[in-house]
């Protein structure tokens, strides 16, 4: 019984691509899951599960965090932005632009990680140089591409 | 090729990369069906022991727990082409990743709970993990049937000429001995299978197989239903790159859980999961010895290998084949031997990984061949232009050789780098190649090498092509669209591809050997020609002009040398649907390659053309720390032709950098059977940061057999890199890393060696 008690569901309300959403999550839940699972946005990849590929990331308060490491609850009162929420008004983004563009994708599976972390790099610094976009996805791990044309993609989308 | 393309040779973006940016995509493990259970499999905790208890009873009593099951409840399933691998084991475990017992539960916390209340009691056995003491008399015995632990199937030897003549004839003649490690995959995406059976007994499993009909059969002979009762559906995939040719445990189990419980059974690996019990590259010890004259001519090369198959034989016992093709055709060898033994040893069996042998092969021989050029006082890479292959060549083992830009990808890689001036200068830098030779045109290493493509037009002008090819994020379904808009004459936007669902698809073996634009383009061609001449028919008698006058291009038909006049081709399409004796466009397209299977000698032509391709790296070396920097590679690549290229400078890239990983940072650190890095914090993948200037040179020798001239290039990119960064190294400093990874403490033992002698 005790066990059942420490698992009762906490109420958790944030901004989640834009509008807010409340709902019950399990205390010990992790963002990933939650995002996934509950809210049924698959965008955000998981596969690690130790922070360690950066395939989970999403923005929490505009900050990239590695969501398969963070409580849910921790998402409590803040903004959450996923894949999902990059494009706005039927307009994709123009990080999602370049990278159809410049063949960014392959098996995809990194794709919106590293979108999360290049949309939190053009934010705060809207024309990096190639080191500094780099270094923003260094924690992002890629088998398909070598990253050539992930980085030819947020150059190109920080030039427009 | 004086004809204008419209599609093929153009940019296009991957049909399927809006889907991936927005998140919009379903991989497989975002799939749920109602009922959905999900499956957990118990691994074994010791390498080589006897099982001398599972008790159950516990985690089958835990609620939320559907089924558990053993060996015991199973039907003996063996599978792998040997059939040399129990599903789940009984009597004893060969390695680490051994499968004893597996769940399926409400969810995957009640699954991983129940796995921890198995208990299983063992008797530890002593075990081999070296392939060298494996085959050794008096060596611990891994299965009765192989009690030498050599899979005598995949015991081979090879030559042609007289090695021994032609080392008589050298004037110079190394020998050495070189190493190579475990490496794995590392897709991005974890394995996956769902499988779910109707009322009726009709199974359906969605998978990330590379080779689905060959799955469907495995299937089928593993677990006894009928193939007619199986389907089975690719879901979009997070990378494979080999991994997913072969049906491994985990597939079958939850075919067996699904059948159990009448509901949906799900499996995803973890990542730790990923590197235990997911295949590997296969380890090779390799001594090889290779002769030349004075002038630079290659006269013989002689390479004995012993492979470590680990506890089971996959498709990794079978790359000797592969590797044997660089071995007796990368130059011009006169003279070559080729023995290989594949040993069972208590580590992780090893799979197909790109390249299928190749990387180990053409880093034995690329380095070797480094090695005799400073024997023989000659410039690396003017001794491989001197021995280069040619176009019209057919090598001692029958590989005939067609188109061939090899002298051409050494010249301009080598340019690219600056090699005659950066070559042999004073400081910590340096420069280094390496060359390779591939299958470009399917490997008949299967009865038929053949793919089926249906193309269907419908009356607004949409054209849908099957084909049976996967596409596995590489992006074949964007070149097959291309190769069909091209053939057709429609825009490339019309087009749809479905691939990958064997109930609909029409045949193909499967997504290996850098084939599929080569094989799956020339059936996808064949089945648009066949279209547009329906197209072209219907159009002749509804406006009563001879067929052979009309052409069709970016969707106008119009009289040959009069394209201003035109009408629109759906019109035609339906002039053809809308009248009594009306039909519908769809045509089919078979293409099967003009090549022939080895003999028992090995020889013979299994590939209709060959890709050739040489990287040119430059390093500096930090002689304090030992650490390699690569500054740049140079790519050059004879692809045939680039339908896309985009998509051949992203292959060229990931191949790169594969390569890169290979040569410099991974290897999966396995003692005494046991895993000792399985993460990414400790096994070291290329990051953004680790990644040089890639200069990627597309070289077209536009292959007469190949669809709009285009040869398979997929796999090579990830071959020469890691030879080449080795002979840079040595070009740098003057060390020899013998094995990989050149890790910095390898460099500074050799450097401290050198400084030695």
């Amino acid at each position: 019984m005790e066990l059942e008690g420490a698992r009762a569901m906490v109420s958790l309300t944030m901004t989640l691509n834009n509008e807010e959403v409340t709902i019950e999550v399990g205390p010990d839940a992790l963002l990933v899951d939650v995002l996934r699972d509950q809210l049924e946005l698959t965008g955000t990849k998981e596969a690690c599960g130790e922070g360690e590929c950066g395939a989970c990331t999403v923005l929490l308060d505009g900050e990239p965090v590695t969501s398969c490491l963070v409580p849910a609850l921790k998402a409590q009162g803040r903004e959450v932005m996923t894949v999902e929420g990059l494009a706005s008004g039927g307009e994709l983004h123009p990080l999602q632009k370049a990278f159809i563009e410049h063949g960014a994708v392959q098996c995809g599976y990194c794709t919106p990680g590293m979108l999360m972390s290049a949309k939190a790099l053009l934010d705060k610094n809207p024309h990096p140089t190639e080191g500094e976009i780099r270094q923003a996805i260094s924690g992002n791990l890629c088998r398909c591409t070598g990253y050539v044309k992930i980085v030819e993609a947020i150059e190109a989308a920080s030039e427009d | 090729m004086s004809e204008e393309l419209f599609y093929v040779g153009r940019r296009v973006p991957k049909l399927d990369a809006p889907a991936k940016v927005t998140g919009q995509v379903v991989y497989g493990h975002d799939m749920k069906l109602p009922r959905m259970l999900h499956g957990k499999i118990l691994r074994s905790k010791h390498a080589h022991a006897r099982i001398l208890n599972i008790d159950t009873s516990r985690a089958k009593a835990l609620p939320g727990v559907k089924a558990v099951i053993t060996a015991e409840d199973t039907p003996e399933i063996r599978i792998g082409w040997a059939r040399d691998h129990p599903v789940l084991k009984s009597g004893k475990v060969r390695s680490i990743r051994d499968e004893i017992a597996a769940v399926a539960a409400v969810d995957e916390y009640t699954a991983q709970e129940a796995l921890e209340l198995i208990k299983v009691e063992y008797e530890e056995l002593p075990g081999v993990f070296d392939p060298e003491e494996a085959i050794k008399p008096g060596a611990p015995i891994i299965h009765e049937e192989a009690p030498n632990n050599i899979q005598e199937k995949m015991r081979q030897s090879y030559f042609h000429g007289d090695v021994h003549q032609g080392f008589v004839e050298s004037d110079v003649v190394i020998e050495d001995r070189l190493r190579l490690p475990f490496v794995t995959h590392c897709c991005m995406g974890t394995c996956f299978c769902l499988a779910s059976f109707s009322p009726s007994g009709d199974l359906t499993v969605w998978s990330s197989t590379q080779m689905p009909f060959l799955y469907q059969r495995d299937l089928s002979m593993a677990l006894g239903i009928p193939a007619t009762k199986i389907r089975v559906i690719k879901v979009t995939m997070g990378g494979a790159f080999g991994s997913k040719l072969d049906m491994y445990p985990f597939e079958p189990i939850c075919i067996l859980l699904a059948q159990k419980t009448g509901c949906p059974v799900r499996i995803t690996f973890t990542r730790e999961e990923e590197f235990i019990a997911s295949p590997t590259r296969q380890p090779v010890i390799c001594d090889i010895k290779s002769g030349a004259k004075k002038d630079g001519t290659l006269m013989a090369r002689q390479v004995s290998m012993i492979l470590d198959n680990g506890a089971y034989s996959s498709w990794g016992a079978t790359t000797p084949l592969v590797m044997m093709q660089s071995i007796s055709s990368l130059y011009r060898v006169p003279n070559v031997k080729y023995d290989v033994v594949v040993a069972y040893t208590n580590n992780l069996y090893s799979g197909a990984m790109r390249g299928y042998g190749n990387p180990q092969a053409t880093f034995v021989i690329e380095c070797h061949m480094d090695m005799l050029a400073h024997e023989l006082g000659m410039d690396p890479m003017q001794f491989r232009l001197k021995n280069a292959n040619q176009p019209g060549d057919v090598t001692g083992q029958g590989v005939k050789i067609t188109t061939c830009g090899l002298t051409e990808c050494i010249e301009r890689a080598a340019d690219s780098v600056a090699w005659v001036e950066k070559r042999a200068k004073p400081g910590n830098r340096g420069v280094g190649m390496a060359a390779m030779i591939h299958v470009g045109g399917g490997a008949r290493i299967y009865p038929s090498d053949g793919c089926g493509s249906t193309v269907k037009v419908d009356d607004y002008g949409k054209v849908t092509l099957v084909t049976g090819s996967t596409d596995m994020g590489q992006g074949s379904e964007t070149v097959l669209a291309q190769i069909v808009a091209e053939e057709l004459g429609v825009p490339v936007e019309n087009v749809t591809v479905i691939n990958t669902d064997t109930d609909i698809t029409p045949w193909d073996v499967g997504a290996h050997a850098s084939r599929t634009t080569f094989i799956a383009g020339n059936s996808a061609r064949l089945a648009a020609a066949d279209a547009k001449g329906q197209i072209l028919e219907a159009a002749a008698q509804n406006i009563g002009e001879d067929v052979e006058d009309l052409d069709m291009k970016d969707g106008k038909i119009f009289r040959k040398g009069e394209p201003e006049e035109w009408i629109p081709f759906a019109k035609m399409v339906r002039s053809k649907h809308f009248r009594p004796d009306g039909d519908v466009i769809l045509a089919k397209g078979w293409y099967e390659p003009p090549t022939e299977r080895q003999d028992k000698e090995f020889r013979g032509n299994i590939s209709a053309t060959y890709g050739f391709a040489a990287q040119a790296v430059e390093v500096e070396v930090d002689t304090e720390t030992g650490e390699v920097t690569v500054l740049k590679i140079a790519a050059a690549h004879d692809v045939g032709r680039a339908i896309n290229p985009m998509a051949v400078e992203g292959q060229i890239h990931g191949g790169v950098s594969m390569g890169l990983g290979y040569g410099l940072y991974e290897e999966l650190v396995v003692q005494e059977g046991e895993v000792l890095n399985p993460n990414f914090a400790d096994y070291a993948l290329p990051t953004a940061l680790d990644m040089p200037p890639i200069e990627s040179i597309i070289i077209e020798t536009d292959d007469p057999a190949g669809p709009f001239g285009a040869k398979g290039m997929a796999e090579p990119a990830c071959i020469p890199t890691a030879p080449a960064i080795v002979n840079a190294v040595y070009d740098a400093v003057g060390v020899r890393i013998r094995d990989l990874p050149i890790t910095p403490e390898k460099v500074l033992n050799a450097l401290k060696e050198k400084e030695a002698r």
